[in-house]
């Protein structure tokens, strides 16, 4: 299982280390990318982010949930291509209610204090993304995937 | 920047390396040294900079972990790091600028090009011999690019498991390089002011001509032991004296010795006690203990380096470096070698399967059989020595002439020289071509192939049975013709399900064409050379094809004598089943024979897991240009040929050469053992078959009925 202990290593590494993540949502086959403030979980089960509802990327949620998310420690510099690591998520989004909103809230100022103003007001909405799968990308091209479900295999 | 022997402070030291700052010392204390220039190691981090070439190289260093890797595929990496630099050119103000200072300096005299890395003075590292240096050198275009080719050692193979070995940086390493006039001394050598035997004494080694003879260890010189309080000659051990290094019109060149050289010592009694008398004062300079390198022209001394030397005996550290030094193979030790493996070891190794195998083991009696089983088993073991100390190194042929043919041609691809080294008489493709025919009958016999297809093998006509036994013994599970039995007839279903395979897929290679191009191809490499060059370059290729052609054979001669102890074996463990009793000894024989031999470089697959964890795409190198998608079939013994089907994705730990006739039935090819002159890459190469190799773990992630896609041009592996 070293791999196994290797990828989580790294992806738990990523978590850590950086504050924000490209998300990608679609809306009648239409993509768009957009960044957010994300915070991931220990056992790599969730991630967690805010925005308005009035943003694009909260209405492609609406009609469909089904997102991705790329981390990344480049330095956009030259020695990212032999040193830099990027996961992305694959996952379905939940846009939390109220109740649970305030449950997670402590969790999500933790890592982005700052925000503390923004989250609290009630036209931002939490979301929590269900990872399913994730796809580690080091040494430029090598690509290994860690299901989140063994039986999903797709 | 370039710097002058008397422009030399202390505080260049870190610029221009240990070799270089000593030779400025040298000079200010009047010692006689050549004319030199320094070229320090900023120039050298500029030139990365400006060409790009410095993340280029770390990608390449990348793509797998060097402790994972072989020491071929480091060789590899080497080689396209190499490559890089010689396809890169200097930026138009570097160059300016050398060819303004060598002109200055030098006008239009050769020089030799040494390097001088700043780390090689750190503490416990001796870095002696094993960047490169070159020597006589003429021309600026051609002293330019011996300064990149001095750059890019820093990258060698050996180098860089050295560097690893004793745990130095590898990536931030830099290099100077010392440009000094060429000495074409009448004798030259190597002087200890301490004798690593005995420091009561000064050694000096001594040989005629340059000392690139000397230091390489392809001429042996004299010795002389000194007392270093008296300076008496304590005793003088004579070489044979055969042969000399000498400058050619481009390089050096080793020659035969003239007679009236062989009978005298190199230096006589007065220049022994100038040698002694100056190592003496250089120890006092430098206030350690030095070992000089040294060359007398016109009966005057030169003192072409000194160094402080790093271990009296033997320590770890000197023998880890002569270990990687041994990596460095000249073209003349290789020609020693070739003449040793063409004309006995080759021409043995035939001759002795042969004798093994006409003899009557059924006539043996028990005893006589016990000592024959053991005596097979020292021939074996005997060989497998002989395979590791003569024929690995001797692969070093073909990587010689990689050089050469880059240096000349400075090719995009620096395996382009694969190309050239095809030969049909390998015995492989003696193999594939006996398939073939197996195959064309079957193709055109109905009845054959309905009987092949129905399984039932005793029915086939005799002929058809002899030429597939003549097959397997020639080529298959050789043991087989002679033990008879079930090994016999698991291998002949396996031969006959590929032969199917093949009849229904026929794919031919076009020997004709694919000469012709190698013809065109070798004319193309040699009209690269002058007249009088061309009969090296000639020498450089012949070697090569000799050393291309014993990597892929070599295995199988090994296999032929191991059949043979395999057979003696296998009519002991008959009697064993047949006789009620066997004598004694046989007994004990056959139970302390191991069930197999351990093949050299053969791997053990690790055993699977389970995992969710999944690969997506796995890296390697790109080892045979192409794309396919297939089905994989993963193989971990040999039993798995027999179900191999057309189209295939052919995926193992290791191509062996015994298993590569399947290979004309497969979409691509992927190895977990690395190396662009492996077996799997070679024939992959020779049909044209997308190939990735050196992928780690592979066997593990893919499974056979994956749908996997080889991109032999990238060097990666995707998973469906």
């Amino acid at each position: 299982m070293e791999n196994l202990e290797h990828i989580k290593k790294n992806i738990l590494a990523l978590f850590s280390k950086q504050k924000l993540a490209t998300l990608s949502t679609a809306k009648d086959d239409k993509p768009y990318a957009s960044l957010v403030a994300f915070v991931g979980d220990r056992n790599l089960k969730t991630i967690l982010f805010a925005t308005a509802r009035t943003t694009r990327k909260f209405s492609n949620l609406a009609s469909n949930l089904n997102v991705a998310l790329l981390i990344n420690n480049s330095r956009n510099d030259e020695s990212d291509f032999h040193e830099a690591m990027a996961v992305t998520v694959t996952g379905t989004a939940e846009v939390l209610s109220e109740t649970e909103k305030i449950r997670h809230m402590d969790r999500y100022l933790a890592t982005h204090p700052y925000l503390a103003d923004f989250v609290s007001q009630p036209t931002c909405a939490l979301i929590s993304v269900k990872a399913s799968r994730y796809f580690l990308v080091e040494n430029f091209q090598k690509v290994m995937i860690l299901n989140m479900d063994k039986n999903n295999d797709s | 920047m370039i710097l002058k022997l008397k422009d030399i402070q202390e505080k260049d030291r870190s610029l221009i390396g240990g070799k270089g700052y000593a030779l400025s010392i040298l000079s200010r204390y009047g010692f006689n040294v050549p004319r030199t220039l320094f070229i320090t190691a900023d120039v050298y981090l500029d030139y990365l900079k400006a060409t790009g070439l410095q993340e280029r190289i770390l990608l390449a260093l990348h793509r797998k972990n060097l402790k994972e890797m072989r020491w071929e595929e480091v060789w590899d990496t080497a080689l396209r790091i190499r490559n890089m630099f010689l396809t890169k050119d200097l930026p138009d103000k570097i160059k300016s600028l050398f060819s303004k200072a060598i002109k200055n300096e030098f006008g239009d005299i050769s020089v030799v090009v040494r390097s001088s890395a700043p780390d090689e003075d750190s503490a416990a590292a001796s870095f002696a011999g094993l960047h490169e240096s070159y020597v006589n050198i003429t021309g600026i275009d051609n002293i330019l690019t011996h300064i990149k080719l001095v750059w890019a050692s820093l990258w060698s193979d050996a180098a860089l498991l050295y560097r690893q070995e004793l745990g130095l940086d590898v990536e931030n390493s830099s290099m100077a390089v010392v440009v000094q006039e060429v000495i074409s001394g009448s004798a030259s050598g190597v002087i200890f002011s301490k004798n690593p035997n005995d420091d009561s004494q000064i050694l000096i080694e001594s040989v005629h001509g340059l000392n690139q003879g000397l230091v390489d260890g392809i001429i042996e010189p004299d010795r002389w032991e000194i007392d270093r309080n008296s300076k008496t000659i304590i005793s003088h051990y004579e070489a044979a004296r055969e042969q000399w290094m000498m400058t050619a019109s481009d390089g050096i060149r080793c020659e035969t010795l003239p007679q009236e050289k062989i009978n005298a010592p190199p230096i006589n009694k007065s220049q022994c006690k100038t040698l002694a008398d100056t190592v003496l004062k250089s120890e006092s300079v430098f206030g350690s203990p030095q070992d000089m390198e040294w060359t007398f022209r016109d009966n005057k001394l030169y003192i072409l380096q000194s160094r402080p030397i790093t271990t009296t005996g033997t320590s770890n550290t000197e023998d880890k470096r002569s270990w990687y030094l041994s990596l460095k193979k000249s073209f003349d030790n290789l020609q020693g070698l070739r003449h040793k493996i063409e004309g006995h070891l080759i021409p043995d190794i035939i001759r002795i399967a042969e004798t093994l195998k006409n003899m009557n083991l059924t006539g043996l009696s028990d005893d006589e059989l016990s000592v024959e089983i053991q005596n097979r088993y020292e021939i074996n073991n005997h060989w497998i020595k002989v395979y590791w100390d003569e024929f690995i190194p001797f692969a070093h042929g073909v990587r010689i002439f990689g050089q050469f043919y880059n240096d000349t041609i400075r090719p995009v691809d620096p395996y382009e020289f694969v190309d050239l080294l095809k030969n049909s008489r390998m015995i492989s493709l003696e193999r594939n071509r006996m398939l073939e025919e197996l195959s064309a009958i079957v193709q055109a016999d109905q009845n054959i192939s309905s009987t092949l297809i129905a399984k039932k093998y005793s029915e086939l006509g005799t002929d058809f049975q002899n030429k597939a036994y003549a097959y397997i013994e020639a080529f298959g599970n050789l043991s087989c013709s002679v033990s008879g039995g079930k090994e016999c007839e698991a291998a002949l279903e396996t031969l006959l399900t590929i032969v199917l395979e093949m009849s229904r897929h026929n794919r031919k290679k076009d020997n004709k064409k694919a000469d012709n191009n190698i013809k065109v191809k070798e004319e193309a490499f040699l009209n690269h050379f002058s007249e009088d060059k061309r009969q090296q370059a000639k020498e450089y290729l012949d070697l090569a094809r000799v050393s291309y052609q014993l990597r892929d054979d070599d295995n199988i001669h090994l296999e032929r004598i191991e059949a043979q102890w395999r057979s003696a074996v296998h009519e002991g463990k008959k009697r064993k089943t047949l006789q009620n009793k066997i004598s004694l000894s046989l007994e004990k024989t056959l139970s302390i024979m191991p069930d197999q031999i351990e093949k050299p470089e053969s791997t053990t697959p690790e055993s699977t897991g389970h995992y969710n964890v999944k690969a997506r795409q796995l890296l390697g190198q790109a080892a045979g240009p192409g794309i396919a998608t297939g089905t994989a079939r993963v193989f971990t013994t040999r039993n798995d040929l027999a179900g191999f089907k057309h189209g295939e994705i052919l995926i193992c730990d290791a191509v062996d050469p015994t298993m590569t006739f399947v290979i004309p039935l497969t979409a691509g090819i992927v190895e977990k053992r690395g190396g662009m002159l492996i077996h799997g890459a070679i024939i992959a190469r020779e049909y044209g078959i997308p190939c990735v190799t050196g992928v780690s773990d592979v066997t593990k992630y893919i499974k056979t009925g994956d749908t996997v896609t080889v991109d032999g041009y990238l060097g990666i592996v995707t998973l469906k």
